[in-house]
């Protein structure tokens, strides 16, 4: 039973392992075959993509701390693909649509994407939700040509089409937005001493950057916040000690609802004005009334507060296109209501919707992205400006308009504003965005 | 490779009056006699093993393979210090962060740039500097003990996501560092090809790096553990003063334990971090740290056996609960929060059933059949 091995160990070790990379030579392919036998890269098709369906994937945070509010977005997309496969999808293509929990993580970001681009193998990416979230993906999803359409963050990274080329912003960014603030402010209120409340990333110091064009002499504080550290007293204090009477926020929902409550204990009342971002009146209520343990309730404390708007709200019931998203969530929705962030999520799909159709009747990957370089500028919807696609540009919506909180809706202070990054200057709108097509879907041309 | 015994292979003197056993006996007898020849030869067989599973599974599986990589990597550190040593660490989780960022700044955003080191190198490196602050922090962690040592610790990990916030300029701020994929070297991927007519895409090639990684740690360690450093630990462990009189320094073990977790929290952040592409603070934040702690409990502690079954369960059960949360008709929303219940249930469980963990409800079992 034990002959040889006993005693002569090493020689039996060495007949060992010459035999398992014998065996291994044998059972693999030896060598590589001559170059040119290989097949023809342009054959096979894409994946995701079948004569009837086109699958698509995205991130969010579904859980932990970004997901009030974030999580809602992927319903909202979600139900407006419902309703365009029950009318029978995009060119007899049914949209499947797969979103996956990164939980605000980079790291399960990545793990994420890997699942959607190599196990469910979808066609493109839409809307993956976060700056640093997405930022880790952003290679990954570039080296393997997959598209990596209307990222749901404003940071200036998506416009990078030298760089990443598959990758298109679909917000307007945060600079254009500070821009458009800054202008507002130095208009109406050109004698305040004005205050800037920043999350300290680059949210915060694109929008710093825009403000500064038009307020750079009245600005008389920028405080920056950290995210993820709740106490926001040292900087509120420094504004109220620096004399702000009017405030910029570049932060988010929650940071709208610490920075409210700490300025209602300093007893300190300037001018608020949020970005878009952060200035959700429904959610800013409720996260107000969780941070206060139901001292502070409702909306009603951002009564007053300007912000901006590049989509109609849930609170404009009369706008065609609310009405057009509500029937869609009304037959095809989940639980709840529709909010502001279902309506931002259907945007996106409406917008995937036209890019889909724009590529043609056979879409591939790299079809997908000429066509919204091509078609892009021209897509029609829901949005006040239009998007700023073109062969050197990737940015998304061009303007918004500023508005004021007034109870549970807003007033519009200010017609569209349009304009771009840089020195552009800040023009008015000429046109309104055309009411929704008849049946709800868009129809682009392939090639126009 | 996760004998733990200090005893050689003498088993096969026993006459053992099971037939199974003198079987086992039989087998023993062939394998090498010093342990590090056996924990060797099991690497080895691992090896093939991880040649064969990467090969033969999908990309989207070699993935999930390289970050359960990682995860073991730390958590094969983390048991060995709180399985061991005793001492508990609610600041890996920082430690990896030391690893990933060292990493990045090595390597920089491109490929062109960083410093040009190759991989290997830049991964001793990181290791090397996580060593040293899991030196500083175990100088400190030495004087603590239970409840104290886990809030130094946790403040570790709530604070050096900071710094990486702080030190925006150098380090990337709430956004992160971008780190570069490594290419694939050429010959490696011509080896791979020659034993199985396979290319190798960088998921795979990084699937690689990590097991290879992880089974280097597994080897050391394993000796460590079987060795005199092994002993020391679990005698300081198990009984402080009579370690002390029995002329251990106390002080100096600890610190030791700590600095090699450290340095395996290391590894784990820069394999961590090649296969994000990204160091960013939010990747690094307490869950991360809790989850390699539930990852070694879960899986037994002090068994490297244990770390993996533990990080096995951190990567492939939550992929698993949501999918089968999305066929059993749940929306994607639900699905996704069904992941931390399960989770959490089956910390639960394991706490109230087998609170030794898998590797210990394998061992009490294998007992009650031989015994």
């Amino acid at each position: 039973m034990t002959i040889g091995f006993g005693r002569n160990r090493r020689a039996a070790f060495a007949a060992a392992a010459v035999a398992a990379a014998l065996v291994l030579s044998a059972c693999g392919a030896g060598g590589r075959p001559d170059e040119g036998s290989g097949s023809d890269p342009g054959a096979a098709a894409d994946p995701g993509i079948t004569a009837t369906s086109v699958k698509v994937g995205a991130h969010f945070p579904l859980t932990g701390v970004a997901a009030p509010g974030y999580s809602e977005i992927p319903t909202g997309a979600q139900a407006y693909f419902q309703f365009v496969n029950a009318a029978g999808g995009v060119n007899g293509r049914q949209i499947e649509y797969v979103f996956r929990d990164d939980a605000y993580n980079p790291t399960q970001t990545s793990q994420v994407v890997n699942e959607l681009v190599l196990q469910d193998q979808v066609f493109a990416l839409l809307a993956g939700l976060g700056t640093p979230t997405h930022s880790a993906v952003l290679d990954y999803l570039n080296s393997e040509g997959v598209p990596d359409l209307f990222v749901s963050s404003g940071s200036l990274l998506w416009d990078q089409p030298q760089k990443n080329p598959m990758t298109y912003g679909w917000q307007p960014d945060y600079e254009i937005e500070g821009k458009i603030v800054g202008q507002y402010v130095a208009q109406n209120f050109p004698n305040a001493r004005v205050g800037l409340f920043l999350q300290d990333d680059d949210f915060g110091r694109d929008g710093e950057l825009g403000a500064r064009r038009f307020l750079q002499n009245q600005i008389v504080a920028a405080e920056r916040y950290t995210p993820g550290n709740t106490d926001v007293a040292p900087q509120i204090a420094a504004l109220q000690a620096a004399g702000a009477d009017v405030v910029i926020g570049f932060n988010v929902p929650s940071y709208t609802a610490l920075s409210q409550l700490q300025s209602l204990r300093l007893n300190y009342r300037p001018q608020w004005i949020y970005s878009n971002v952060g200035s959700d009146p429904t959610l800013v209520g409720s996260l107000l009334a969780r941070f206060s343990e139901g001292a502070v309730t409702g909306a009603g404390m951002l009564d007053g507060v300007i912000t901006t708007e590049y989509l109609p709200g849930v609170d404009t019931p009369d706008n065609p296109w609310t009405q057009l998203f509500q029937r869609v969530w009304d037959e095809h929705g989940g639980e709840g209501e529709l909010t502001n962030y279902r309506v931002y999520g259907m945007s996106q799909a409406y917008t995937f919707v036209q890019a889909l159709q724009a590529a043609g009747p056979n879409p591939t990957r790299a079809g997908l992205v000429e066509a919204v370089e091509r078609a892009g500028a021209q897509f029609e919807g829901p949005w006040v400006a239009p998007f700023r696609y073109s062969a050197d540009r990737h940015a998304g919506i061009s303007g918004m308009e500023v508005t004021r909180i007034t109870g549970k809706t807003t007033e519009s202070l200010t017609p569209v504003q349009v304009t771009d990054n840089g020195d552009a200057p800040i023009t008015e709108a000429t046109t309104q965005p055309a009411p929704p097509p008849a049946g709800g879907i868009p129809d682009v041309r392939p090639g126009s | 490779m996760t004998q733990q015994t200090d005893r050689p292979a003498t088993g096969a003197r026993d006459p053992g009056p099971i037939p199974a056993r003198r079987r086992f006996a039989a087998l023993r007898r062939r394998l090498p006699h010093s342990t590090f020849g056996r924990h060797a030869l099991a690497v080895l067989l691992a090896l093939v093993a991880v040649v064969l599973v990467l090969e033969l599974t999908s990309p989207f599986r070699n993935s999930q393979f390289a970050t359960m990589s990682y995860y073991a990597i730390a958590a094969a550190g983390l048991t060995v210090l709180t399985g061991l040593n005793g001492q508990i660490s609610l600041g890996h989780g920082a430690l990896m962060a030391v690893g990933a960022y060292t990493t990045g700044l090595l390597l920089g955003p491109e490929a062109d740039a960083g410093s040009g080191l190759p991989l290997p190198l830049v991964m001793l490196v990181a290791a090397a500097v996580t060593a040293l602050v899991g030196a500083v922090v175990g100088a400190a962690a030495a004087r603590l003990h239970g409840p104290y040592l886990a809030g130094a610790t946790l403040a570790l990990a709530v604070a050096v996501p900071g710094l990486a916030i702080y030190f925006d300029h150098w380090l990337g701020g709430e956004q992160g560092l971008r780190i570069a994929s490594p290419e694939v070297p050429a010959w490696f991927a011509d080896a791979v090809y020659f034993l199985s007519a396979n290319e190798t895409p960088t998921a795979k090639y990084l699937a690689y790096v990590g097991w290879g990684t992880l089974l280097v740690v597994l080897l050391l360690l394993a000796n460590l553990m079987a060795g005199r450093v092994g002993r020391v630990w679990r005698a300081v462990r198990d009984d402080e003063v009579a370690a002390e009189l029995a002329g251990i320094r106390l002080g100096q073990v600890r610190v030791l334990a700590f600095v090699v977790s450290a340095a395996c929290a290391g590894l784990a952040g820069a394999v961590l971090g090649v296969v994000v592409r990204l160091a960013a603070p939010s990747g690094f934040t307490i869950v991360l740290s809790l989850g390699l702690l539930t990852a070694v409990v879960v899986g037994g502690l002090g068994s490297l056996t244990g770390a993996l079954l533990g990080s096995a369960l951190l990567v492939f059960l939550p992929p698993a609960v949501t999918n089968f949360g999305t066929a059993a008709g749940l929306d994607g929303t639900q699905a996704a929060q069904l992941a931390p219940f399960v989770y959490g249930v089956v910390l639960v469980l394991v706490m109230l059933l087998a609170p030794s963990g898998a590797v210990g409800v394998a061992k009490k079992l294998a007992r009650r059949r031989t015994g």
